[in-house]
């Protein structure tokens, strides 16, 4: 849904006039919302911007990604990277076993701090939402 | 193995919502061409604004709630990756942001893009929201217009918009 609601941003922000690109993982989700310009990194979700702990991997992507900027000629066109996950069969699976793939939270207004001394940090410094 | 096709997660999603037994969920289809933009400049030359969708916030600020939340926090551009947090309603896909963040906000492969010169500069601030929104409507009429607003501030010449 992520994917989706960037589609969006995209094709608006690129309408009104600031050239964009989606560095995304879902390719079909990335297809379907027709972005003006999109990367596709074939990651798990989670991973568009490379693998964890791996700096050299996501200098790699990011610079690939943005050279979509310049190397895509066209309205919705998608450049496919060639990194490959490392356990590739294994997380495809997986990311469409309807037991397992994502796991949807409670809908509600709560903050949902990552954790509890972040929600203490926040009040104490009387954070709030920005307008 | 490598070449194994793309996963099709709007067929898996869909299945799962039918198995659980909810309304099938109405995917984004767009039904025209993206409107597209010659770049003002070069890449090399042009102030870049980026937006993550992973519900990242800094550590001291308020975090994402899960219905609709359609805020959008500013992350200055040196704030230390490890005070990044995350909240967002797929959690699943946060374990490993959670211990890398630079996994899906390339907050430092960023600056190395800038120190090097690939792009001209980094806006000031990294834009972030909790993308997990159900409303297409409340997307349009309530985050985009602040993430554009912000765009705008930053006199952001190009916009890199990374989703989770």
């Amino acid at each position: 849904m992520c994917h989706q609601t960037v589609c969006l941003i995209a094709r608006h922000l690129e309408a009104r006039g600031l050239p964009t690109l989606v560095l995304g993982s879902a390719r079909d989700i990335l297809a379907a919302g027709r972005a003006p310009r999109a990367v596709f990194v074939d990651y798990p979700l989670g991973h568009s911007a490379g693998r964890p702990f791996d700096p050299a991997d996501q200098r790699a992507v990011l610079r690939a990604a943005l050279r979509g900027f310049e190397a895509i000629s066209g309205p919705g066109g998608i450049l496919d990277l060639d990194h490959r996950w490392p356990e590739d069969g294994d997380w495809k699976a997986a990311a469409v076993d309807p037991g397992r793939g994502d796991t949807r939270q409670p809908r509600d207004t709560t903050p949902r701090y990552q954790s509890e001394a972040d929600r203490r940090l926040a009040e104490a410094a009387g954070a709030v939402v920005p307008d | 193995m490598r070449d194994s096709p793309p996963v099709q997660y709007m067929d898996a999603v869909t299945r799962r919502y039918a198995a659980l037994g909810y309304r099938p969920y109405a995917w984004y289809r767009a039904d025209s061409p993206p409107a597209f933009r010659a770049l003002p400049k070069p890449v090399r030359e042009s102030r870049l604004g980026v937006l993550t969708t992973a519900g990242t916030y800094v550590a001291g600020q308020v975090a994402y709630h899960y219905k609709d939340d359609t805020s959008v926090r500013a992350i200055p551009g040196d704030t230390p990756v490890h005070r990044l947090r995350f909240a967002h309603i797929t959690e699943n896909y946060l374990e490993d942001p959670r211990r890398d963040p630079n996994c899906i906000v390339p907050m430092e492969a960023l600056r190395a893009a800038e120190a090097d010169g690939v792009i001209g500069a980094l806006a000031p601030e990294l834009l972030s929201c909790m993308g997990g929104i159900y409303s297409q409507r409340r997307v349009r009429e309530e985050l985009i217009p602040r993430v554009e607003a912000h765009f705008q501030a930053q006199q952001a010449d190009l916009a890199l918009l990374v989703p989770m």
